[in-house]
Parts: structure tokens; sequence; C-alpha cells
């Protein structure tokens, strides 16, 4: 008899904490009342516009109806849950989701007024006017100096050797690493530091001059002081370029952005100045996500 | 009781020792206070005896049947009369043999009296044998399974010990191709002695002509033979190299198209196609070379004015070729697969071309696998014997011209072996000889094969 009624307790106890935390979930705003974006997702000078976007994954909606502006030479962070589409967002703006057979992009999008999925538009210029870096570092096989030699090769940008030097100098001075690589640019860019793999795959994208750089997370496989020197790096390349950062960490956001976007479940909830998303979050959603009671 | 009663008897030997194992310790269990208090789960303790009663007792037979025929030979011979066994070792063997084959049909009954001797004996001994194997087969399993049990304790780390004895058996088991493989090469290596002690190894491995034709009597016309194997490898590389012209580049193409372009509905088409190219039997391509490509290219030469041998190089070579096609398209496949996403995005970002970033980034970053992969293809292309049998000729032609008949190794051993033949004259040894240089260039090709692929393997990651 008494086992059986401290089972009886113990499932008692397991549905109250059950209840509990559903009503905590219901308690908070669901995503299906959002209306819009709050905060200041549209700027002046935007060097790129998107405008009701929509993601589809074959029949799965990745993104719902998202508009933000990054401005010229601005660093915008997005940040949010894994899974809320701010990758996926961030990939439809160099149009690097074509390479997926079943990913469907809808709505408005344009760099300096030129629309980008326009299908008389070569992806070619586009993807070396909005470079890419990756989660991973992803260096080829090939030496740290072929590395960077890569894309002005395929562009076409030089035929003499002194200028190829040259870009390859100023893009990995740029990236912070010509010091540590100067005495050995044959060597294989794979035998590398992690931290120093993923600078090289920084100055691999900004030695085709881009004039925006895409994030994806650039930190996320690095330990601490590689991340620092990566953040340090961001802030000085936003004097030349145009910056979308994807990040987990909210204090990387808080260190390296202007502006500050935040994803929810593939919406926009809200896009603010930095320091505002940080100190005094205009949407509930937004405040729960960085005071840490999800994501 | 004859040997496969006998493996039931232990199998079922094997089954009550593994219950009686199991019901010990769960003896042993409940005095000690549960389950939990044993070393291992009661089924290891079961395994255990059941291992105890029966590897011994397995190795008993097998070292039995290696050593019982030996045995029964010896005191055979020491059973025939004085006079049979004081003649010469081959003649003794020989009668040794009679009588074997006349007690194993049973038709002595007309024989000699001391063959007929000998066959009672010859049978009174197996039945021996026999016998004692059932019984000392039977009592070591007892015996050692008993002591299996006596030994269960708590404290017996059975789980322990049952993993090792899997071990142990496993490995016995990777040790089995291994000794095969020593086993092969020996019996090659013994017989390329034999003949290279009867003809030059330099005459064999730098000579330039190839006849094979040794008189059977002094007085014969047909020449002493000549065994300068340059002929035959100057002849299996044209057709290997022609081979490896269609079979490349078709092969890594084709890879190419399946894993970067294709959609997954063309692939899930294409692919198993190329592999039923992979199950035609050598045999088939064999005709399909010596009935249909090479008259094509002959007549196709006679149109334009060239003169060509009916079997030609270039057939035999072109239909290896094609054979080899779905082994290097399958091969390469596996390792352009196994580049990493990361690459391909990092260079279509920078704004590369789908055909740029294969000729830049994925297929360096594949190379070598795919040079691997090509080189295990030359082997096999180099060790194919059934399409040159039937289309390349046998005439040993030194000539790097392809239009013109040159024969192979394989096609070489391959006559020398066919048919009756004296195993001591060097025209059949010759086969061994050049089985055993075919398998020291296809092992250094499969070794630097390997070495490639392992060397740089770890290049992305």
């Amino acid at each position: 008899m008494e086992a059986t009624a401290s089972v009886d307790n113990a499932a008692q106890a397991e549905e109250n904490k059950l209840k509990t935390m559903k009503e905590e979930v219901i308690a908070q705003p669901s995503v299906d009342d959002i209306q819009g974006t709050v905060g200041t997702p549209f700027v002046e000078n935007a060097k790129m516009s998107m405008r009701n976007v929509n993601v589809y994954y074959a029949e799965k909606q990745a993104i719902f109806n998202v508009g933000l502006d990054i401005g010229k030479n601005e660093v915008v962070a997005m940040i949010g849950p894994s899974g809320c589409g701010k990758s996926t967002f961030l990939r439809c703006m160099n149009r690097m989701n074509d390479t997926i057979d079943i990913c469907k992009v809808e709505g408005s999008l344009t760099l300096e007024g030129q629309d980008i999925y326009d299908p008389k538009l070569d992806v070619v210029p586009l993807r070396a006017r909005v470079g890419m870096v990756f989660q991973k570092p992803n260096p080829f096989p090939k030496s740290i100096y072929d590395n960077v030699a890569y894309g002005p090769r395929i562009h076409g940008l030089t035929n003499r050797k002194a200028e190829l030097d040259e870009i390859v100098e100023t893009s990995l001075r740029k990236a912070s690493l010509w010091d540590e690589v100067k005495d050995r640019l044959h060597a294989p860019g794979t035998g590398l530091s992690g931290g120093q793999q993923q600078r090289l795959c920084i100055a691999r994208t900004i030695a085709v001059s881009p004039e925006v750089i895409l994030m994806d997370e650039p930190c996320s496989a690095l330990d601490p002081i590689a991340t620092a020197k990566i953040e340090e790096l961001i802030a000085e390349l936003s004097e030349n370029f145009t910056i979308a950062i994807v990040t987990h960490s909210m204090q990387q956001a808080a260190r390296v952005s202007n502006r500050t976007a935040y994803f929810h479940l593939g919406k926009l909830i809200e896009v603010n100045d930095t320091e505002k998303v940080f100190t005094n979050p205009e949407h509930e959603l937004t405040e729960a996500y960085i005071t840490g009671r999800f994501g | 009781m004859d040997t496969s009663t006998l493996f039931a008897f232990l199998a079922l030997l094997m089954a009550g020792a593994f219950m009686l194992g199991r019901g010990r310790s769960l003896a042993q269990a409940s005095n000690a206070g549960g389950v939990r208090a044993l070393n291992s789960l009661p089924s290891y303790y079961g395994m255990l005896t059941l291992l105890w009663c029966g590897i011994p007792s397995l190795a008993v037979l097998g070292a039995w049947i290696i050593f019982d025929d030996l045995i029964i030979h010896q005191l055979l011979i020491q059973s025939l009369p004085q006079e049979i066994r004081n003649l010469d070792p081959t003649e003794l063997s020989l009668r040794i043999n009679t009588i074997e084959n006349m007690a194993a049909s049973g038709m002595g009954a007309n024989a000699e009296p001391y063959i007929q001797n000998a066959i009672v004996t010859l049978e009174r001994l197996q039945k021996t044998s026999g016998y004692a194997l059932t019984g000392v087969a039977l009592l070591v399993a007892v015996m050692t399974g008993l002591w299996g049990w006596t030994r269960i304790q708590p404290q017996l780390k059975a789980r322990n010990q049952v993993e090792n004895a899997f071990k142990i058996i496993l490995l016995s088991c990777s040790c089995l191709a291994i000794l095969t493989t020593v086993g092969i090469v020996l019996s090659v290596l013994f017989e390329s002695i034999r003949f290279f002690s009867m003809i030059p190894i330099t005459d064999f491995v730098f000579g330039s002509e190839w006849s094979p034709q040794m008189a059977i009597r002094a007085d014969q016309v047909g020449g002493s033979g000549a065994f300068g194997a340059i002929p035959l490898f100057v002849g299996t590389m044209l057709i290997s190299l022609i081979a490896m012209i269609v079979a490349v580049p078709a092969g890594l193409m084709a890879a190419i198209y399946l894993s970067e372009y294709a959609s997954t509905r063309v692939r899930s088409l294409v692919k198993p196609a190329l592999e039923i190219l992979a199950g035609i039997p050598t045999v088939v391509y064999g005709f399909f070379a010596a009935l249909t490509v090479a008259p094509m290219i002959r007549d196709t030469g006679g149109i334009i004015g060239l003169s060509v041998s009916s079997e030609s190089a270039l057939a035999a070579g072109l239909v290896m070729g094609i054979m080899i096609i779905p082994f290097v398209s399958s091969l390469s496949d596996d390792v352009i697969n196994a580049v990493p996403q990361s690459l391909r995005d990092g260079s279509l970002g920078l704004g590369s071309t789908q055909s740029e970033t294969i000729r830049q980034v994925v297929i360096p970053a594949a190379l070598p696998g795919i040079v691997g992969g090509i080189l295990l293809a030359v082997s096999r292309a180099i060790g194919e014997t059934m399409i040159v049998v039937m289309a390349a000729s046998l005439a040993a032609n030194l000539t790097a011209n392809p239009l013109e008949p040159v024969t192979t190794v394989t096609v070489q051993i391959v006559t020398l072996l066919v048919g009756d033949q004296e195993f001591d004259s060097p025209k059949t040894l010759a086969a061994f000889a050049l089985g055993l240089m075919l398998f020291i260039v296809t092992l250094g090709l499969n070794f630097l094969a390997l070495h490639v692929v392992k060397k740089y393997r770890e290049q992305y990651d």
C-alpha cells in the first residue's frame, strides 16, 4: 500500500510540474501574434535591402516575410535561437542557397538597388561583391598563398605576379595574419591552427575586394583567444566593408555590431541599435532570449 | 562414428555445457546474494563453460584429421612385406596409392595377396582411428568442460575471458586469409625457383624473345626455347595503357557528372546502369572484343588504308577499358563525395563557377583518392585474363603499335598450363615464374595505391 501511495505522489508531482511548465510556455506571446517587426529594420543609406522575403525548403517555410536593410559600412548582427532561420536568411543574400535544390526564395533582395534574384543576373560577379565567411574554417587544400590568390585568379583581377603578390599581402595584412604566415606562404593552408585558418578564409574573402561580407557564425569553432582576434578584425574591416554576421554569442553581437536583428522561428522580431537591444529591448521575445529564458 | 555425427554430438555437449555453466553460476549467485554478486552475467559463465568444452576438443579433432593420414600411411608401410618396403620411394608411394585406391573402391578381390593383406590392414587402421578419434574428442570435451564448470565462482571474470576468447577466434579467422596468401606465394615461389635453376633469371627478366617450345626428344626439331619475358610485359603494358586511356577519362568524368551535376533522379538511373557494366562476366566482354570490336577495328582500318590485325592490342584494350569504367567511376565517385561541402561552398562563395570549383578545388582535394583508385584499376587491367585470352594474340611481338597483335602475361600463363603438362620442363614452370612476376608488379601497384591514398587522406578535414 505504502509503495503505491508514494508512486502516486510522485506521479502527481510530475503532472503538476508539467502543468506549470505548460503555463509558462503559454504565457509567452505566440509567434503567430507578432505583427511585423518592431524597431528600426530600415535605414537611409542601405547597401542591401531585403523586403518581404519568404524562404521555403520544399513544403516547409523557413523565413516568413522578413524585411531588413544593411547600411553602408555597418555591422549588423543576427541573433536568435537555433533553427530560427538567421543562417538561411544570410545565405539568401549572396544566393548561396542556390546550391540547395529544394530551397525557394521569394521577395525582393537588392544590392544597391539591383535585384539580386533577377533571372538575368549572373551570380558569379554577385558573389564577388558579396563575399561569405563560413562557420567552419574551410581553407582549400592548397598553399596559404594560393588560398588567398584563388579569388583574384578566377576573377582575372590581375595577370602580373607582382600585383598578385601585393593583393595577397594586403589581404593577409587586413586579416591580421600576415606576420604569422609571411615566412611560410607556400605551406599548406590546412596546416594552420583553427583561428589562423578562419583568418585565412577572411583574407581569401577580402582578396576579391567585396563590398559586403557575410559571416555565418565565424567564431563558433574557435577558442576565446582566436575569437577575440576575429572580433577585433571585424571592427577594423567595418571601415571598408559592410558586414552582416550571424552569431550565437550575444556578447559577440554586443561587442562587434552597430545594429542587432533578433530572429525567432523564421520571423524577424526586432531590429534596433545594438545597445538598445541589449539594455532595453522593445519586444518581450527579445527580452526573453537575451535574458536567457530560452534559446 | 563418422565426423559429422561427431560434430553433432559435440554441439550437443557444448549446448549442455552452456546450460550447466549458467545453472551453476545462478546457483552460486543465489547463495551469495543474487545475480549482482556475480562478476559477470550468468550467460557469460555459460559461454565460458561452452568454450572450455568445445575449443580443446575441436583442436584435438583438427589435429587428428591433419595427422591421421600420415600416421596411417607410416603404419601401413610398416605392415608391408620387406621386399616391397625396400623399393625406391617413388615406386613405393605408387604401390601405396594403388592400395589406398583399391581400398576406397572395394575392388581388391583379384589383387596380389600382399595387397589384399594391406587393404585389410588399412581398413582396420582406419576403423581404429575413427573409433579412437570419437572417444578422444568426446572425452576431451567432457573433461575440459567439467574442469571449466568446476572453476565457476562469483569472482571468476567470465566476461573478460569470453571477450578475449572471441578476440582470438576473430584473429585466427583473419589469419586464414593471410596464411592463404602466404601459401599461394610460396607455392609459386618454389616452382619459380625450379624454373630459374634451369633458365637463368637474367635471361627471363631481360630477354626480348619469347618462344617457350622445348624439344621433347633430343633429335626433335623445334629449338631449345627462349624465355625472355619482355615482349609479354610490353604487351601487357600496351593493352593496359589502352584500357586506362579509355577508362580513366570516361570513368572520372562520369563520376564528376554523377556526384556534382546529376539530379537525384538521373543519379538513381545512371549509377545502377554503370554497375550493370561491372556485373557482366569478363568472358562475355571477351567474345564481345573478339567477335564484334576486333573485326570492326580491322574493317575501319581497312577503309582508311591501315592494315590492322584482327587480334590487335587495340581491340582487347578498348574492351578492357570499358570493363574498368565502372571500377574507376565508383571509386572516384566515393572520393569526390567525401570532399566536404564546405570546400565547395567556400569556392562558390568567392564567386567561382561550378566547373571552376570542380577543377580547382574538388578534384585537387580528391586527387589522392582518385590516383589511388586509378592505380587499383591498373593492377586490375594487368591481371585481367579472360578478355585477352579471347581477343589478344598468342604471338609474342615486341611492338608498341596498337594495331599489331601482342600477347600478355596472363594469356601465356593460360596457354602454358592448359592441357596435360609435364611439371619438370621449363615450358610449364615458366608459367609460375610469370605468375610470380605478375604478382610482384600488381602487389607493388596496390601497395603504391594504398600508400598514396593514405598519405594524403587527412589533407582536408
